[in-house]
């Protein structure tokens, strides 16, 4: 592979890492949802990059439906969920930016220690996206968990399977069965998402997941 | 035609068309009958696997000595299963705890749901096997969720977090996977391929293949329900209709471990890579203990139940992270007896708060007393759970110590602590729960208990006597699995 191929691959991979960052210090959810929408349309430049530096065109397909996903319908269903449910426009964070921030560095930089260690078992761009998409996954869990409001869970989760599709397809010809897959989840999780942030809205009068915690079976 | 004709396809188109047609099925009465007979034709096939094998089934299926204990396994628990949801549901309808619109997708769900756990582990492609997961996890979510109640839209709410981040780190460990064997057997399916991988481990990277089984371990061990990544299964399974509570338990709960073991022997055959025992044993023992004494603490019974399950998959964790052919002999048997008998107390648990009309544990007395077959019945299932004699979990535990006796007395000794704890813990909830004076009941007749007879009377013939081609069968598998 040349340099250049390598170097605009690992350009796009370090842009969705970046914007990951960006999606941890906003407070707010339509800008959160659009940063998504940009790491998601990155993802899709991305994939197809792969596609054509590994000589594989059914990545065009994956990154098609990347696109009409992720970049499309859900950011648009889910502009219309916060619409619809008024959503109070600040979310709340349970740790403060700051502290956020630096374990977000902290993750970033343990995932490169895991895995851009001598490796030359593996190699293309393999190795370097596998680094990168560590980092994106623990990013998005780092989300989930500092974030309390259901909509940006949802959204971390999201970017959670973005960091897959990065690994999936810089694995070189990696079977094709698990990308659509990958995507096809993507919509079921909306689906199932849709369903029960409505029900949380019929019952509970709020998307704030820590609510819930009143209903716990626990308590006698 | 004919791929309906053979075992191996029937299992797998059974449950898939039946899902299709059930789909368009309204009437909920029709539907259970559909939802039965696909339940038993696919009990019929998976039998079938018993005494005919098939082979050639292209590159994405197989069937070996390892995943047909399973199949059959599924498929009996997933027959009874049916039988007591049919009654169960009825029931909930004529009381008005449910309404026909709650439960317009139970049945569809349900044989997808049993399709996707036989195709995943009937496939030999790590990925796909992934993606079945994944599909049985969402379609447990939802079912969770079925009973629209504050308790049960939380519950689900909370297992679909941790059980999708739980599926992304298992994918994240099958792609680590891949990008090791890829270089070494090449591009496409044989990298994904458990026989090609385990053949070639040790030409594998053992370092990342540490990682990513670290990752395997923790996505799918979120299934099995492991402590520290158990907190999504006392409430899934306490508010969820008692019938995705057996299933749960029953049935993902095994799937869960058999993800971990297909990427055990992967690992176990690279000599440089480290060894999975210490990590699975860890996890096993404190599961075990953890689980134990929250057993002292619980007031609902079905949370009660969940908690045992923790401590069965931490025994079983700990059995096959001991290693060697008898613990895994014993790994092997304790979750094939785990399965029916926690699938049979669910049944009898819902019979139980079908006549008291609750779940609260200090409502019900006297079970024995005002209904002696039901009573009886559940006396003896708690008794299989807590792995006495006569029933078959007393043989696997059992063998679990021998094991680790032989091996690490000093583990063996806290796993007899977690053993004797959570003994104390069940039968100090049964007394009052089973004798003394009955508690009024909210309805005198419960339903059928056949299906409990089956799950506990198969269990109870493997604790007094094991056939011989079954133990060589499990012996063969033990090994196998290193």
């Amino acid at each position: 592979m040349s340099t250049f191929a390598f170097d605009v691959s690992h350009f796009l991979s370090g842009t969705i890492l970046l914007l990951s960052f960006a999606m941890l210090y906003q407070d707010r959810l339509p800008p959160l949802l659009n940063i998504f929408i940009a790491q998601s349309l990155v993802l899709a430049l991305s994939i197809t990059w792969q596609a054509y530096t590994q000589n594989e065109p059914q990545l065009l397909i994956t990154a098609g439906l990347e696109l009409c996903v992720k970049v499309v319908l859900i950011p648009f269903v889910l502009y219309t969920l916060i619409r619809r449910l008024k959503i109070h426009r600040t979310v709340e964070t349970v740790v403060g930016i700051g502290p956020s921030m630096i374990a977000g560095m902290a993750l970033v930089g343990l995932s490169m220690a895991l895995i851009l260690r001598e490796h030359p078992a593996i190699g293309g761009t393999a190795r370097e996206d596998l680094a990168f998409a560590l980092s994106v996954l623990l990013l998005g869990l780092l989300m989930m968990v500092t974030r309390r409001n259901a909509v940006s869970q949802v959204i971390g989760f999201m970017a959670i399977e973005n960091s897959l599709v990065l690994a999936a397809t810089g694995a070189k010809g990696m079977p094709f069965v698990v990308e659509t897959c990958v995507a096809f989840s993507a919509l079921v999780a909306l689906i199932v998402i849709g369903v029960f942030l409505f029900r949380i809205r019929e019952r509970f009068d709020s998307v704030d997941v820590s609510i819930l915690d009143h209903f716990r079976g626990e308590q006698p | 035609m004919s791929a309906l004709l053979n075992p191996a396809g029937a299992i797998l188109l059974v449950p898939l068309l039946a899902g299709v047609i059930l789909a368009f099925i309204k009437n909920y009465r029709i539907a259970s009958w559909i939802n039965l007979a696909a339940a038993s034709l696919t009990l019929l096939a998976a039998l079938r696997l018993l005494v005919w094998r098939p082979v050639g089934l292209g590159s994405l299926l197989a069937v070996d000595d390892f995943n047909i204990v399973f199949l059959v396994l599924n498929a009996i628990v997933g027959f009874t299963t049916t039988v007591f949801a049919k009654d169960y549901l009825a029931h909930e309808m004529s009381s008005g705890h449910l309404k026909p619109w709650h439960i317009r997708f139970f049945h569809p769900l349900y044989q997808i749901l049993m399709g996707a756990m036989n195709l995943a582990y009937l496939t030999s492609i790590a990925g796909l096997m992934w993606v079945q997961i994944e599909i049985a996890t969402l379609i447990t979510i939802l079912m969770v969720g079925i009973p629209r109640t504050h308790e049960s839209l939380e519950a689900a709410w909370k297992y679909f977090i941790l059980g999708s981040v739980g599926i992304s780190l298992a994918l994240f460990g099958t792609i680590l996977v891949y990008s090791v064997a890829q270089p070494v057997v090449g591009d496409g399916l044989p990298a994904m391929a458990f026989t090609t991988l385990v053949a070639n481990a040790a030409k594998f990277d053992p370092d990342m293949l540490n990682l990513a089984f670290v990752f395997i371990l923790l996505g799918y061990g979120t299934k099995a329900g492991l402590f520290p990544l158990h907190a999504w299964l006392p409430d899934a399974y306490a508010e969820g209709p008692t019938p995705v509570s057996a299933i749960l338990s029953g049935l993902l709960l095994n799937l869960g471990i058999y993800a971990i073991l297909r990427f055990k022997m992967v690992l176990t055959a690279n000599p440089l890579a480290m060894a999975p025992g210490p990590l699975l044993m860890t996890l096993g023992l404190v599961s075990v203990i953890f689980a134990a004494l929250m057993l002292y603490r619980r007031s609902d019974l079905k949370r009660f139940f969940a908690y045992s399950s923790i401590e069965h998959a931490g025994i079983i964790a700990f059995a096959f992270g001991l290693g060697g052919p008898l613990a895994n002999f014993a790994g092997l048997l304790h979750m094939a007896m785990h399965s029916l008998v926690k699938s049979g107390t669910f049944f009898a648990v819902g019979n139980v708060m079908r006549l008291k009309g609750t779940q609260k544990m200090a409502a019900i007395r006297g079970l024995t007393n005002s209904h002696p077959a039901l009573g009886w019945v559940f006396v003896a299932a708690v008794v299989a759970i807590a792995g006495l004699p006569p029933f078959g979990l007393f043989t696997a535990e059992f063998l679990v110590l021998t094991a680790a006796f032989q091996q690490q007395p000093l583990l063996a000794a806290v796993l007899v602590l977690g053993l004797v704890i959570s003994l104390g813990g069940l039968f100090w909830r049964l007394n009052p729960m089973a004798f003394g004076e009955p508690s009024p009941n909210a309805e005198d007749r419960h339903g059928p208990l056949w299906p409990i007879a089956i799950n506990l009377g198969l269990v109870l013939l493997f604790g007094i006597f094991i056939p011989g081609p079954v133990a060589l069968w499990f012996q063969h598998v033990a090994k196998l699995l290193g």
